[in-house]
């Protein structure tokens, strides 16, 4: 491993401090003088059309000060989603907001309003609306095919079947494509597994709900917010507002948690900045946790059928995979196009076939939630492949190396030429050994089966994949006149820490410590370079490359400068703690103080005034702005990429289910992981078991439940629908991690985001380890309830079918 | 004493801390009720406005002095106010988090006489002539950190720490209580605090070691 100076080593994040005295500012903590508040009236049903809105009685209310409706806003084309509607396609879709002088009167306004509204079909389950006859979730259409609203009905399926629970697989699908043989791979198996699977819809339920305070001030609007990025949500932001985007500045240093929601989150940041332009004072709309609940984004569940071909030896010859993917009214997530992607990457099948549709549903909208589509592939196949392990008698570990993807492995969707593309990089045996060695796995696999009393023991490991980092964004920072080294982040502040992780980069080129460096985030007004949006496990990777470009640049222009004022060429000069030198010779050279000066001397390029070509117009506005502060450094991230990159993690899971009464407790959670070179070890270990512990949360916790007659919703809080608590995941002693550190070849460090991996590790550990302890209770649906648990221990008929939506 | 089960389901979450607390959501039901209010099942609602209010003076006193972080504050309260509004919305108190508003998840747990409340939950009026205390009062004049705070900075404890004032004030209330817990311990008392970025496993760490850093001195 290289010898970094900071890279790998812990450090003090520097938002600790501001977050632990109540300091940090988050968006509802922000008021501005005369600030309104805004209260949303939502739609009672899952789909209606508006007729008439009667405000009058409202408006005559005093304190009551702008009621803006869906007509205020700018219009969306359709499948889009407005923020308001007149005709709401969910239950809990907001139709008009009211600002009014406090919360009370807001709502009390809302309570005054008469809206009339008809109500239209409404689908919440997709195989509702497939059905021949069956209402559609939207008057357009029930699905995309080609880009196109589409309306698909299943005429020629076996639907007895489906409602005994077996997917069919004969149905019109939007999407196709197939590698290989996969009719020759199943065929010349040793073993097929054939199963129809189910995964359940499952809202992001960040503990800050998205809530946004905006005002105007010389024809900008400031806007105080929660979102996951911070560059890439401004100009999404404007958009929805209607404004260009330098007539607003977007302020969002902290957010409470995202998960995906807030990648922009710029739907319902429009609804406080237009009522305040309309009310002409500050409006502040905090959302309910409620609100939250039905606004707040969601994954999309899954039904489908997945047949899998085993050689004797484990090896995989075939994947053939069907899906119906519960889309939303606004269909925005491609999770059901994911599964296959990430799988073909997991379990590297000699053949396969993906077949699959998104019907639109009057159920929230969906967004991308950490790994979408990849946390669902690895709940829906790692207790398969544990199936086939048992049938075959191989450890379950070991059929994980036997199908690992290595190297620049192939994945995904063949192109026109019918060419898959590949990873940067995987290491997953390696993974796999590690984790062998470090959690001594034969041990835990020993206690399968163990009884205590009524409690059974059950272990399980899964494989996860997933997206781990992008390339090409800028980097730009400034050394100033006081020394410091000012890197400017248009990534977001999440809390992972990858804000300031990512900027380490940037020290590392110049070789120089963390306590010289300043990072400038959240804060559209102070000039932030075009970035990754702060999803997708991709700012590590992305933005450790952008900063080491900046970095290397800044260091470029010191050496060039020592070699000026001294003597020499650049190349005599060498970097570091805080100055240029002459290799040899540390006495002879500039500290970054003097080099900033120089450099605002001898302008041009060296402070700013001249860009470099090939940077994104965002950074060159943020560059221009900075342009002789000091010396500049900022470029193009070029560095040469090798593929996706992807990062792994195999998680291990030891349960107690208590075969009377159908409890499960979980003892154990230990997470083996390639994620490249690790950057900050805390942070590694806090996404790993995070992330572990949300993917616990789906495989046995959160899901909704729908009145299926009304298509309206009974879980709409925390209570009913409750994420894993402190006493629901192993607590009486440390969870484990263990991370190899084997550089990515295509990044200056070698590393790779590691967020979304996390989460499946923990579901598919999760889910197998109850299965185990079931003996061979292989269940076809999450989450894991004490109903699916103890029907299948009491060998009862179960309660409702397999592909049964939002029970 | 008040019979302290939670008789809303909606407690789930708060139920242990609740009933630790003393403290229920029947209570703080009774306690609208006293103050000359109706709640409403919508959480942000209340009946009464500020424009209503106006109109028609209450039959309680508005004005309180409340002690928070060891200071006497004037404050102006409705009848039906929660703690939490008072603290963030009046007192500019805003290190309180409201995740749930309704006893769910912690966010907003503050200290009253030394006992970890939800202030989202409690009336404002039913905590007059009581010591309170937020994260906001933990750090010492000079600067220094609590040592659970400086734990927390130690150990990057927390993610995106929308739960960490909760969490903390929580700890705080812990280590008074059990100055040297186990793991499991400092979990069953921690558990009325929901974390969504599931940081439990460096949250147990920073109890931990902000304890010892309590016994150390
Ligand atoms: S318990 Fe969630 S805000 Fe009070
Ligand atoms: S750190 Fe995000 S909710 Fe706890």
């Amino acid at each position: 491993m290289a010898d970094y100076k900071l890279i790998g080593k812990p450090y003090s994040i520097a938002d600790l401090v501001a977050k632990v005295t109540g300091r940090a500012k988050y968006a509802e903590d922000f008021r501005a003088d005369g600030m309104l508040f805004a209260k949303l009236l939502s739609s009672p049903m899952p789909h209606g059309r508006v007729r008439s809105i009667d405000t009058s009685a409202a408006e005559a209310m005093p304190g009551v000060e702008a009621i803006l409706t869906a007509d205020d806003l700018p219009p969306v084309d359709a499948p889009g989603e407005a923020g308001l509607t007149n005709e709401p396609m969910y239950e809990g879709e907001p139709i008009l907001a009211v600002a009014a002088v406090d919360e009370t009167t807001a709502a009390n306004a809302i309570e005054a309003i008469r809206v009339d509204m008809e109500p239209l079909p409404f689908a919440v389950d997709p195989l509702d609306s497939l059905r021949p006859g069956g209402s559609n979730a939207r008057l357009d259409g029930n699905t995309m095919v080609n880009r196109e609203l589409a309306n698909v009905k299943w005429d020629d399926v076996d639907w007895a079947a489906i409602d005994r629970g077996e997917m069919q697989t004969n149905g019109e699908v939007a999407e196709e494509w197939e590698v290989g043989d996969v009719e020759a791979g199943l065929a010349e198996a040793d073993l097929v597994i054939d199963e129809t699977v189910f995964h359940q819809s499952m809202g992001h339920q960040p503990l800050e709900s998205r809530t946004s305070m905006a005002y105007w001030q010389n024809g900008k609007c400031y806007l105080h917010t929660s979102t996951q990025s911070t560059q890439r949500t401004h100009g999404a932001a404007a958009r929805g507002i209607g404004i260009a985007p330098e007539d607003l500045v977007l302020v969002a240093e902290y957010c409470g948690g995202g998960f995906g929601s807030k990648i922009f989150g710029s739907i319902q940041m429009k609804i406080p900045a237009l009522l305040s332009q309309k009310a002409g004072k500050p409006v502040m709309m905090r959302i309910t946790r409620q609100e939250e609940h039905f606004i707040g984004r969601a994954r999309p569940g899954l039904q489908g059928r997945v047949k899998i071909g085993f050689r004797r030896d484990g090896r995989i010859t075939a994947m053939d995979m069907f899906f119906v993917q519960d889309g939303g009214p606004y269909g925005m997530s491609g999770d059901y196009v994911v599964v296959p992607d990430q799988s073909t990457l997991m379990y590297q099948p000699l053949s396969h076939r993906f077949r699959g549709i998104s019907v639109y549903t009057n159920t929230p909208p969906r967004s991308p939630q950490r790994a979408p589509g990849g946390l669902q592939a690895v709940s829906m196949f790692s207790p398969l492949m544990q199936k086939a392990a048992k049938e075959l008698g191989i450890d379950p570990l070991e059929m994980i190396r036997i199908n690992a993807p290595a190297g620049q492995a192939k994945l995904g969707r063949p192109d026109e030429n019918g060419e898959q593309g590949n990873v940067s990089s995987a290491f997953v045996v390696e993974a796999a050994d590690l984790a062998e060695q470090t959690f001594d796995w034969q041990a835990m696999r020993a206690r399968s089966g163990q009884r205590n009393g009524t409690r059974v023991t059950g272990v399980g490991v899964a494989l996860s994949s997933f997206n781990a980092g992008a390339w090409g964004m800028d980097g730009l920072l400034t050394i100033r006149p006081d020394g410091k080294v000012y890197i400017q982040q248009g990534i977001g502040n999440l809390g992972t820490g990858s804000v300031f992780d990512t900027g380490r980069a940037a020290m590392e080129a110049l070789k120089t410590d963390w306590d010289q460096a300043e990072v400038i985030w959240g804060d559209t007004s102070k000039h932030l370079p075009w970035s990754i949006v702060q999803a997708g496990s991709n700012t590590i990777h992305t933005h450790t490359r952008t900063n080491y470009a900046a970095g290397e640049d800044a260091r470029r222009k010191l050496q060039e400068i020592a070699a000026g004022d001294l003597g020499g060429s650049p190349d005599d000069y060498d970097v570091a703690d805080g100055r240029v030198f002459r290799r040899g010779a540390r006495s002879s050279g500039l500290s970054f103080a003097q080099a900033a000066r120089r450099a605002i001397e001898l302008g041009g390029r060296f402070d700013g005034h001249e860009l470099p070509e090939d940077i994104n117009a965002v950074t060159t506005g943020a560059a221009t702005a900075l342009a002789g502060l000091g010396l500049m450094g900022v470029a193009r991230d070029n560095y040469p990429t090798g593929g996706r990159v992807i990062s792994h993690a195999i998680g291990f899971a030891e349960v107690e289910v208590d075969v009377e009464t159908g409890a499960v407790v979980l003892k154990d959670y230990r997470v083996s992981t390639d994620v490249g070179t690790v950057i900050n070890p805390r942070g590694l270990a806090a996404q790993l078991h995070g992330g572990g512990i949300q993917g616990f949360s789906a495989a046995l916790a959160q899901k909704w439940v729908y009145d299926r007659r009304w298509g309206l919703q009974v879980s709409k809080r925390f209570y009913t629908n409750r994420p894993p608590t402190i006493l629901d995941v192993p607590h009486e002693q440390p969870m484990a991690w263990a991370a190899q550190d084997k550089p990515d070849p295509f990044n200056p460090m070698g590393a790779k985001g590691v967020g979304e991996t996390a989460e499946g590790a923990g579901s598919g550990a999760v889910l197998c380890a109850i299965a185990d302890a079931l003996g061979d209770g292989y269940f076809n649906r999450t989450p894991l309830q004490l109903d699916l648990i103890l029907t299948k221990i009491e060998q009862l008929p179960p309660a409702f079918s397999t592909l049964t939506a939002h029970v | 004493m008040e019979d302290v089960r939670p008789v809303e389901d909606d407690c789930q979450a708060g139920h242990m801390q609740a009933a630790q607390a003393g403290h229920s959501r029947r209570n703080f039901i009774k306690g609208v009720i006293a103050a000359g209010a109706s709640v409403s099942a919508s959480s942000y609602v209340f009946k009464e406005g500020a424009v209503a209010r106006a109109q028609a003076p209450g039959a309680v006193e508005r004005l309180v002095t409340l002690t928070v972080n060891g200071r006497q504050r004037r404050v102006d309260v409705l009848p039906q106010e929660t703690l939490a509004t008072t603290l963030r919305y009046k007192l500019g108190l805003t290190g309180t988090k409201i995740g749930c508003d309704r006893s769910e998840c912690g966010a907003c747990t503050v200290l009253v006489d030394g006992v970890p409340q939800y202030s989202c939950s409690m009336l404002t009026h039913q905590v007059r002539g009581r010591a309170l205390q937020t994260i906001e009062g933990l750090q010492a004049e000079d600067g220094t950190l609590h040592p659970i705070q400086q734990a927390v900075v130690d150990e990057q404890g927390f993610q995106c720490a929308f739960c960490m004032p909760g969490f903390v004030m929580n700890m705080v209330a812990m280590i008074d209580e059990n100055p040297n817990p186990t793991r499991k311990e400092a979990a069953q008392f921690l558990s009325g605090n929901l974390c969504r970025c599931a940081d439990y496993n460096k949250i147990l760490n920073v109890a931990l070691q902000g304890a010892e850093y309590t016994r150390r001195g």
